[in-house]
């Protein structure tokens, strides 16, 4: 039987993935520092775990070195956006023309991202012949120089120190403006020429080699696509905390990054956003069990980690029970917000009657789809 | 440079190789059988430590039985992981067994956060342990001796195991075919708990000697010398027990030197030092430098 | 009494079926030959019955008992021991240290020795390697190891996969004048071949497969005269 369901409707999902979500998000941001704190970090996440999943879920390799990237990101947005003051002050190495450079913020994402880029493309020419585990291994190292790199050259990163005072400039229009055009390019990657070759790779390199891909710019190519997005990621990062060293970026960051992407799916773009609305606000729920709190009178002790312990439970749960991730490998959402029908649906006669007829109750079938 | 300082400095890598090799040998002998990098493995070694201080502070216990009681309770946590995190996925492929690893790692030095709080803590031996002993120009204190001492034993006994007994017969013939082996009656999950059991228990015991040098000890302490061991067993040829630990020593031995021969502007990215030297290594010997290319593996 | 009984079994891998409905059976001190072309299944059913690959359908009883979910670690201690495909004989442990593998589960240390001068007998090129690796040893050894590395566990039920496999013309022979013995000695085996004529020369009864199905079945001494069998997999000019 072919019922209409709601998702096909291009009505319902104009409402419900991109109205509703807007509304939230612009409500949120109105609601006070902490909530629109807590919304750039999500879009950020979603931003992070999609370009991980550009590699890891498409390409067939498996990075955990995203942290090294924002880094780049972070640290590159730095020199572009203090002031030459305050560049004297933490960088006085920093070669005079680039103390005095001082650029808005959009423009320097870019910069950003083409530096993680270069340095992914540095990194990956001897590491990505590498193959499973000894890649990832080596993604690892890489977190592990860059942290080096930062800690140690103080007079351009101002040491273990590290660097205060970015301007925040990074307020939730600007971060989402970025994350839409971010993941609307990504998207149309994976579904070009290019990305289906990539698919390809991953399925089975084998195969895709005969078919006449050339799998080593395939993996580099797409290996510093994907640090180009951290980069970008890590600047806005910076700017939304406004203090930053190389601490940050570190095994917590990378893992975390590599969490929600496998939470939300790898294989899927839109998987981030689901990951990301995971691992952002469950945590903030689960915050008052870390400081301890009192219900009906018994005063709970803090328990510090345990937001940190239940989410790795639950990631183990989730490889065990649904290794494909929550989403799987469907683009539901960002074909909902990136195709024109969503939008054209607004004027057209036809989508308010499917909506009408996908809304009517349907005759009540037993629950067990199987 | 006095040559005495060399020798010190060699010293000082060989103590920090030996505990590199003991943790590698644990990596080797899971990753042989399962393919698998337990990045809790470090961390076991955390656990270790911090049960030896529970005890060692909270109960007179002599030390020996503390350390007993230590590298038990670490076999236990080890078996557990594998039950719980590792077994569900055996025919998952090996990314997913990967990121279990990677969340049992976060878990763990969460869990030590949330009970023994984040903050370092003291960790002393009794003097014994540190008392410098004179033999020519070469100075070595009781540790280091101990230490060195742990990893021959270790080399022997695990060679009688696996050379002559019947598990360890096993578990060579699980890490070439574990299919084969399964046709022999071999109970995979046995040999595998096995190497699970063992590598913990070194673990634990590579955890002592990581925290009476260094005098301090936090939640997070085993996993960066986890994952250079992991470099080692990878440099030394993984799967490899031999490999494993001349991988541990030349890396300890690398590293040391390094630290204490170069520059002290170089010196801070000894860290970093460690995976140059392993994405160099697997450039020249993708199978390590002890390691001989992996035949079959179906 | 009935040795081996299979029931409409199918196997799937992912959503590929490569055994769809095989029935077959064996009785006790008989050799059954499963013949067919690369990819009928033979291998995948082999596979099932040992319990190294699990049953999405049908039954498999070993001695009148279900064996159909008994994994393979289980099944040898029961009598059920296969020879992969390939040999697959652990090639940086010696000679003898698999066939001790082969004993693996045998407690008592006189059938242990028994056993072993029996495959010696059989077999006594392998009692002049005795200390080599096994993956030094050419490949007709390397098959007679395999065989008697099986026969180490005392099985009730052999199943050799394609023991010809990549073995010169006069390696298969001496493996099959080694089947030929055992036959005689009793032993029950099911046989998976590619190499039809040899394989029908030394059974009692055979099976065809093709694409996941029996598609003939009936004896060996009448299958060899059988003008479809001689055209598909005895070649014309035999």
């Amino acid at each position: 039987m072919n019922t209409l369901r709601l998702r096909d409707c291009g009505l319902f999902r104009l409402v419900a993935l991109v109205i509703v979500p807007i509304i939230i998000v612009v409500v949120a941001c109105n609601q006070g520092t902490y909530y629109s704190a807590i919304v750039s970090t999500f879009a950020i996440n979603v931003l992070l775990a999609a370009s991980l999943n550009l590699v890891n879920g498409f390409s067939g390799m498996f990075s955990m070195g995203h942290a090294a990237f924002m880094a780049v990101g972070a640290y590159i947005s730095a020199f572009l956006t203090l002031t030459p003051t305050q560049k004297e002050n933490m960088m006085p190495d920093l070669p005079q023309w680039l103390t005095n450079l001082q650029m808005p913020l959009l423009p320097a994402l870019i910069f950003c991202g083409i530096a993680a880029a270069i340095v992914a493309l540095i990194i990956g020419v001897p590491v990505l012949r590498f193959k499973g585990h000894y890649l990832s291994v080596a993604t690892l190292g890489l977190i592990v120089i860059v942290r080096a790199v930062l800690d140690n050259s103080d007079g351009f990163t101002n040491g273990p120190r590290g660097v205060t005072g970015l301007p925040a400039l990074a307020t939730p229009p600007v971060i989402f403006l970025v994350l839409i055009i971010s993941l609307f390019v990504m998207f149309r990657i994976i579904r070009s020429q290019y990305g289906r070759g990539l698919i390809a790779m991953r399925d089975d390199d084998v195969a895709a080699q005969s078919l006449g891909i050339n799998l080593v710019s395939k993996k580099i190519s797409i290996f510093c696509i994907s640090a180009f997005f951290a980069g970008v990621a890590g600047a806005l990062w910076g700017h939304v905390q406004t203090v930053i060293s190389g601490q940050f970026f570190y095994f917590t960051m990378s893992f975390k990054v590599v969490q929600i992407s496998i939470i939300g799916g790898m294989a899927s773009l839109s998987g981030a956003a689901i990951g990301a609305l995971f691992m952002t606000f469950v945590p903030e729920l689960l915050a008052p069990l870390e400081s301890g709190f009192t219900i009906f009178g018994v005063t709970l002790p803090s328990l510090y980690g345990i937001s940190n312990i239940i989410m790795a439970v639950f990631l183990i749960l989730v490889i065990i029970f649904r290794r494909q991730g929550l989403l799987g490998s469907s683009e539901l959402l960002l074909e909902s917000w990136f195709s024109k029908e969503t939008y054209t649906s607004l004027f057209k006669k036809s989508e308010y009657k499917k909506l009408l007829g996908a809304l009517k109750p349907k005759p009540r079938k037993a629950k067990s789809k199987k | 440079m006095s040559a005495e300082y060399i020798i010190s400095q060699l010293i000082n890598g060989l103590r920090l190789g030996s505990v590199y090799a003991i943790v590698a040998v644990g990596y080797s002998i899971v990753y042989g059988i399962l393919r698998l990098i337990n990045f809790a493995h470090g961390d076991i070694m955390t656990i270790g430590v911090y049960i030896m201080l529970l005890f060692m502070t909270s109960t007179g216990m002599p030390l020996w039985s503390v350390i007993v009681v230590s590298v038990l309770v670490s076999v236990i946590v080890g078996v557990l992981i594998e039950r719980f995190a590792y077994r569900p996925l055996r025919s998952a492929g090996e990314e997913a067994t990967l990121i279990s690893s990677l969340a049992v790692s976060t878990l763990l030095q969460n869990l030590l956060q949330m009970i023994f709080s984040p903050q370092k803590k003291a960790f002393y031996l009794p003097d014994f342990f540190t008392q410098q002993h004179q033999f020519g120009i070469v100075k070595l204190s009781t540790m280091n001796i101990l230490t060195f001492a742990a990893v021959i034993i270790m080399v022997i006994a695990l060679t009688l195991v696996v050379q002559k007994t019947k598990i360890g017969t096993a578990m060579r013939a699980c890490s070439e075919n574990l299919d084969a082996s399964r046709l022999m009656g071999i109970k995979p999950n046995q040999v595998i708990v096995f190497a699970f059991a063992v590598g913990s228990g070194l673990a634990a015991l590579a955890g002592l000697m990581l925290a009476g040098e260094y005098k301090t000890i936090d939640p997070l302490m085993g996993f960066v010398p986890g994952l250079k061991a992991f470099c080692a067993a990878v440099v030394g040829g993984i799967g490899s027990l031999y490999g494993a630990v001349a991988g541990g020593l030349v890396i300890g031995v690398a590293e040391m030197l390094f630290a204490g021969l170069m520059p002290t502007s170089v010196t801070a990215y000894r860290d970093a030092f460690v995976f140059v030297v392993l994405i160099v290594v697997l450039l020249f010997w993708p199978n390590g430098i002890f390691g001989r290319s992996e035949g079959r593996r179906s | 009494m009935m040795m081996l009984k299979v029931d409409n079994l199918v196997v799937r891998y992912g959503g590929i079926t490569a055994v769809d409905g095989v029935s077959l059976e064996l009785e006790e001190h008989e050799t059954v030959a499963l013949i067919g072309a690369n990819g009928a299944g033979k291998t995948t059913t082999l596979h099932t019955i040992s319990g190294l690959l699990k049953a999405a359908g049908g039954k498999i009883f070993f001695q009148d008992e279900e064996i159909t979910k008994v994994p393979a670690e289980n099944l040898v201690a029961r009598g059920v021991v296969q020879v992969p495909e390939g040999r697959q004989v652990f090639a940086k442990l010696t000679v003898e240290e698999n066939l001790r593998l082969g004993a693996y589960l045998q407690k008592n240390k006189q059938v242990i020795r028994a056993n072993h001068e029996k495959v010696m007998t059989l077999f006594p090129i392998l009692q002049e390697r005795r200390r080599q690796a096994a993956g030094t040893l050419s490949g007709g050894e390397q098959q007679m190891l395999a065989i008697g590395r099986a026969l180490m566990s005392n099985p009730k039920l052999l199943l050799l996969d394609e023991p010809s496999m990549g073995l010169s013309p006069l390696m298969t022979q001496q493996v099959f004048d080694v089947l030929l013995e055992l036959k005689k000695q009793g032993m029950t085996i099911l046989l998976v071949e590619q190499n039809a004529y040899e394989a029908l020369t030394i059974s009692d009864r055979a099976y065809i497969m093709e694409t996941g199905n029996i598609t003939l079945e009936g004896r060996s001494s009448e299958l060899i005269h059988d003008p479809r069998v001689k055209d598909a997999y005895l070649g014309g000019d035999l």
